[in-house]
């Protein structure tokens, strides 16, 4: 008996090494380890054998039993992996086809994303951001500016009026907000108001709507060189390091003094003049370049906001109001100002 | 404001060449847009000559062959001048000579003579209005003198822009003025000092008289007559500087107005006394649709606040603005009235405007001018008549006057100067500074008390005024320090809402969305092209008066026809996709928030207490004390037009619909921590079957819908879904930053799916809702996942498939709770007609 036992764990050894299938294999268990198998009749038929035998023969044919299926657990994981790669290489891909396109990404529009810049710049120096209404009261653009009713300063900027109210306009700046900002809050104030403005003006350098981002800061002691010294921070951190800010006087009704100021060209350094030694066309050889308004708070405009805690003799401070048009065709060489509004989907996509 | 440099330097000459001077101007505050030259550009080549001999030409009936000394030699010139003659000393230009205009002059045959060198005439040199032909000079001058030494050639000009508070550099005394303040160099004295000796007979009251009827509107009318006025053209030099001026020479008495106005700012008029009945003018206002001529022979028609300028018989000129025909100064006037006269600058303005008319005369009044100016214009005037027209001066001087304003005092702290600039200016430069604009100064201590003469007594009226002038002659540039405020506590910041919006546009921009800016104007047409009833709110458009063109004359009620357009014009360039969003304001008529009385008191801030009135700047509620005039929502818009994605071998490409534009939406709501609520509902410019009404925690946020198609033909595009939402409820539904942790680690959920049965006109979002409230607390989330029409459920049934998640937040879930969660939902499921299937 034990050698029959040898026998055939010898024939099923040499059988499943030499299976070439995982079909075959499951054909070999069934043979030799299935219901019907001798091995186990064998097993089944130990009870019957003397008793002197069943030790030895129960012991040899469970150890042939377990041999022959650690074998065939052996060859199925062996045969699996090598059909796997069979199948795997049918299942061939034209890699050189183009890869699936991701949904493209879209972009944001060179105004809001200038608007953002200079907001967050300025949220920096420690001001908030506020917003007003676009269709504006007469007593808020012009009147609590400093622009009386009939004053020639009215004409200085070219006006949208409202025709079912004559005293309601599009705001020509975002000044408004800074009495809306000064009703609401008493000093000190440091805010930046962005938006939409109008003025009645159409071509390349004018548009009939554009963008402003206004700026007023009223405290205690706050002074003409502060005003300097807050517009050169904004200046180098939107057009580099390196620039410089220069203050000329000029007149707006609601700040005095009132100044214009300059930043010095960020393409040729201020020098006015190319590598080549021809004159620089963004400055046009001056080494300046106008970017904004400004000037301190007028005690007038603070009289208008008296009763919200604006005593002039007690606070004052700086507005500036800056272009955000001005400052994206400049610091992306956008040529004409109506570009921005024409929504041409092959500009969008080059500003992410 | 043109200033001839050679006219400035007579009163003062700082010594600079034009491009320093104009930039000391302008960094002083006196904007110079640009300084040209007129004349020729250089005097080289330009010389005097005599004429010698001038012959008829052989083939030309209008031309002379001219023999002309130029001091070197005798040359041929060909002449075309009607008046030219042998003996004339006249201006030449040889070969070589560059004219005004940049051409370089060469020899030259004209009809077969050879011409070298041209006679000029005053207006090829630019100093002044051909009369007769070429230029005569005076015969003292040799030939070859540079023609340089005789005449203003190559004159430099300042084109300046005189600032609206500035009037007095509407003057060139008053920029000469500037100049000796910020340069130092001398001032001449003042033009007006010396009168005119009255050599006329009589006395000017029995000439002419004035009544002023409106002396609000007149504060001064001062009138001077001349007797034995010779009418002719006025000398070179004057004519000269009124063409370099940019003034246009007519004849010597309407010259000299021009002349003195540009010296002193101050306009002038001169009357034809003869045609002046009795020489009586009044001053009154106009009555309502009254008509005159004015100067430039057009007919006005006037309104009740036009002040007129009248003789007995009616107008004769638009007060401050233009003159009338009826008394002009013709080449036969011998008797001249001369006015000089200040009126009401917001008059002037008003009716300058109201006329679409404005003058040099006028730009100058709407700046309200000092009465005392007008006595200045009319000694320099009568001084100049005398002398070029021969005429005589009767004694006197009419002088209709309000009383003069007394000149302001204004004390000026030294403390204020440095703490308003932040750099310290001494006492005696203050002085210096202040006293060379013409400014009284005297000392008060440390501080200064200033008196402002007349030219500046609209501009400067306070303390800041005058330090603004000690600020800017001083120089920003030089010595303004760069500080930055030293105010403590400062705390900048976005609010929630700004930081969500931003959070808004960036969702939309990383799901494929480019950003545009729309246009905030319309045409009023558009409400008709999206269908848009007349009785719709959205067809009230908020109306400019005075619009640039048709297509921008009202404000948008929605943003859609933005998006509309510019998907029009990049279609019509051959885009074959677009995602477009805009996040922008939509301009609503319905409430006219304003009465004048109306103010809410709103403080917060520093002393924090009061009521608030709510401030929602997306919604349209904006801080101030009065609300805004009309409502301005803030939204988000977005249009998708062909394919989201990008077509490839692997398929997609399919246009964008309903649910692809949904999912976008419904992917901006989960970027905000919220969601969004869709209902069937129509927008008369959606496709009625496939477009929705947007909710968000109840309140109504906008729409969704695939765009009519007959909208899309007026924009000519195939087919576009798009959404427009208010920005206010989707951010105030937001819980973006706002989460608060949940558990989801120590009990495991349960997860199954199930299918339902109901019929097509239950829609998904009530068999959502039905499960949900079945399930429960302990149902955490029901997402419908499939949908299956078909035989397996039967005509007029859908089948939708919902995942569903069971979980507790403090215990593992037991079989039996979820199966009585189950029957629950079945039974729910039976109330609205549905089954669970299988």
């Amino acid at each position: 008996m034990l050698e029959r036992i040898e026998e055939i764990r010898g024939e099923a050894s040499a059988a499943i090494a030499a299976a070439g299938s995982t079909a075959e294999l499951e054909e070999l268990r069934v043979r030799y380890l299935g219901r019907k198998a001798e091995l186990t009749s064998i097993l089944r038929g130990i009870a019957e054998l003397p008793q002197d035998e069943r030790g030895k023969v129960g012991g040899a044919a469970n150890r042939a039993r377990k041999q022959l299926e650690t074998l065939l657990e052996e060859s199925a994981g062996r045969l699996d992996a090598s059909e796997l790669d069979a199948q795997l290489l049918a299942d061939r891909v034209d890699v050189t086809l183009p890869g699936a396109p991701p949904r493209p990404v879209g972009h944001a529009h060179l105004i809001a994303r200038t608007t953002r810049q200079i907001e967050d710049i300025m949220v920096g120096l420690g001001y908030h951001v506020a917003e007003g209404p676009e269709i504006e009261h007469d007593y808020y653009n012009f009147t609590a500016l400093n622009h009386p009713p009939g004053h020639p300063a009215r004409m200085l900027q070219d006006t949208f009026y409202i025709q079912s109210h004559p005293e309601v306009l599009l705001r020509t700046h975002t000044s408004p907000m800074q009495i809306r900002a000064m009703e609401t809050q008493a000093p000190p104030i440091f805010v930046v108001v962005p938006g939409k403005v109008y003025r009645r003006d159409s071509d390349a350098t004018h548009s009939p709507m554009f963008h402003q981002m206004e700026g007023l800061a009223i405290a205690e002691g706050i002074t003409l060189a502060d005003l300097q010294g807050t517009l050169l921070a904004m200046v180098r951190a939107i057009f580099g390091g390196e620039r410089e800010v220069r203050l000329r006087p000029h007149f707006f009704p609601f700040t005095e003094p009132s100044v214009e100021v300059d930043v010095s060209c960020f393409q040729c350094g201020g020098s006015g003049e190319l590598a080549g030694g021809e004159r620089c066309n963004l400055c046009k050889g001056q080494g300046w370049i106008e970017i904004l308004g400004a000037g301190m708070v007028d005690p007038n405009v603070l009289g208008f906001v008296e009763g919200a805690g604006y005593d002039a003799e007690r606070v004052q401070g700086f507005a500036f109001g800056l272009g955000i048009e001005r400052v994206a065709m400049l610091r992306h060489g956008v040529p004409d100002l109506r570009r921005f509004f024409d929504n041409d989907v092959r500009m969008l996509g080059q500003f992410s | 404001m043109r200033v001839p440099l050679s006219w400035l330097r007579e009163y003062c000459d700082p010594g600079m060449d034009p491009a320093a001077l104009a930039d000391r101007l302008v960094m002083t505050g006196t904007e110079v847009e640009r300084v040209t030259t007129v004349g020729p550009a250089s005097g080289e080549n330009f010389v005097v000559g005599k004429v010698r001999a001038a012959e008829q030409h052989p083939d030309a009936d209008r031309l002379r062959v001219c023999t002309v000394d130029t001091g070197e030699g005798e040359r041929t010139i060909v002449c075309g001048a009607p008046n030219v003659a042998a003996g004339q000393t006249v201006a030449v230009a040889l070969p070589g000579a560059r004219m005004p205009g940049g051409d370089k002059l060469r020899k030259a045959k004209l009809r077969g003579v050879a011409s070298e060198g041209m006679i000029l005439s005053v207006s090829e040199l630019e100093i002044g209005e051909d009369h007769d032909g070429i230029l005569v000079l005076e015969d003292e001058v040799e030939a070859g003198t540079p023609l340089a030494e005789v005449l203003p050639l190559a004159e430099p000009v300042l084109e300046i822009e005189v600032t609206p508070n500035r009037v007095d550099c509407f003057g060139v005394f008053g920029v000469a003025r500037e100049v000796h303040a910020i340069s130092g160099a001398a001032l001449a004295a003042e033009p007006w000092a010396e009168d005119a000796a009255a050599e006329g007979g009589g006395d000017v009251n029995e000439f002419a008289s004035v009544a002023v009827e409106v002396p609000e509107l007149c504060p001064r009318f001062t009138a001077r007559v001349f007797t034995d006025v010779t009418i002719g053209p006025s000398p070179l030099w004057l004519q000269a500087r009124l063409t370099a001026a940019g003034q246009r020479p007519i004849n010597n008495v309407v010259d000299i107005t021009n002349y003195v106005m540009l010296l002193t700012a101050q306009p002038l008029h001169a009357f034809d006394l003869d045609k002046v009945p009795d020489g009586a003018l009044s001053v009154r206002t106009a009555s309502e649709g009254e008509k005159m001529t004015t100067l430039d022979d057009v007919e006005r028609t006037l309104d009740a606040e036009t002040v007129l300028v009248c003789d007995r018989n009616g107008p004769s000129g638009i007060a401050g603005i233009m003159g009338g025909q009826v008394s002009e100064v013709s080449e036969q006037t011998t008797r001249v009235l001369l006015e000089v006269a200040s009126w009401n600058g917001t008059n002037i303005l008003r009716t300058s405007r109201q006329l679409g008319l404005r003058s040099e005369a006028s730009s100058r009044f709407e700046k309200q001018l000092h009465p005392d100016l007008c006595m200045r214009a009319q000694r320099i005037a009568s001084r100049l008549l005398i002398e070029l027209c021969g005429a005589k001066l009767v004694p006197g001087t009419i002088d209709v006057a309000a009383e003069t304003p007394p000149p302001a005092q204004i004390g000026l702290r030294a403390a204020r100067v440095s703490g308003l600039l932040g750099m310290e200016i001494s006492q005696v430069d203050q002085t210096a500074y202040l006293e060379r604009l013409g400014f009284g100064v005297e000392t008060d201590g440390a501080d200064l008390r200033v008196t402002v003469p007349p030219d500046r007594w609209g501009d400067v009226t306070r303390e800041v005024d005058l330090i603004e002038e000690v600020a800017r002659v001083h120089g920003l540039d030089e010595h303004l320090p760069t500080t930055l405020p030293s105010v403590a506590g400062l705390v900048g910041g976005l609010s929630r809402p700004q930081r969500l919006r931003r959070r808004a546009e960036d969702g939309l921009r990383d799901l494929g969305f480019d950003q545009i800016v729309g246009w905030s104007f319309t045409d009023p047409g558009e409400a008709g092209r999206l269908r848009i009833g007349a009785d719709d709110p959205r067809a009230e458009f908020v109306t400019v008066a005075n619009p640039l063109s048709e297509d921008q004359s009202v404000m948008r009620t929605v943003l859609l026809g933005s998006l509309l357009d510019v998907a029009a014009r990049n279609v019509a360039r051959g885009t074959e996709r677009l995602a477009l969003f805009e996040s922008g304001r939509a301009y609503l008529s319905g409430e006219f928030a304003v009465s004048p009385g109306m103010r809410e008191e709103v403080r917060t801030g520093a002393d924090g207490g009061g009521s608030e009135r709510r401030v929602d700047p997306l919604a349209g509620h904006f801080p101030g004390d009065q609300a805004a005039p009309f409502v301005e929502p803030h939204r988000f818009a977005a249009l998708a037009l062909g394919p989201l994605g990008a077509r490839s071998w692997r398929g997609g490409g399919e246009p964008a619909d309903f649910f692809a534009l949904k999912g976008v939406a419904e992917a901006l709501a989960r970027q905000l921590g919220t969601e969004l609520d869709f209902t069937q509902a129509t927008e008369p410019f959606l496709h009625p079957g496939r477009s929705a009404a947007v909710t968000v925690d109840g309140a109504p946020a906008g729409w969704l819908g695939e765009v009519h198609p007959l909208v899309c033909r007026e924009w000519e595009i195939e087919a576009a879904v798009a959404f427009e939402l208010d920005a206010a409820p989707l951010i105030a539904a937001a819980s973006a930053g706002e989460e608060t942790y949940e558990d989801v680690t120590t009990f495991p959920a349960v997860y199954q799916d199930i299918a339902v049965v109901v019929p097509d006109e239950v829609a998904a979002v009530d068999v959502r809702a039905a499960v949900l409230k079945a399930g429960g607390a302990l149902l955490h989330s029901a997402e419908v996942f499939d949908l299956y029409r078909g035989d397996q459920v039967g005509e007029g049934k859908v089948s939708l498939a919902l995942g569903l998640e069971f979980r507790a937040p403090d215990r593992t879930l037991t079989d039996e709770e979820v199966s009585g969660l189950r029957e629950a939902i079945e039974a729910a499921l039976e109330a609205i007609g549905g089954s669970l299937r299988g």
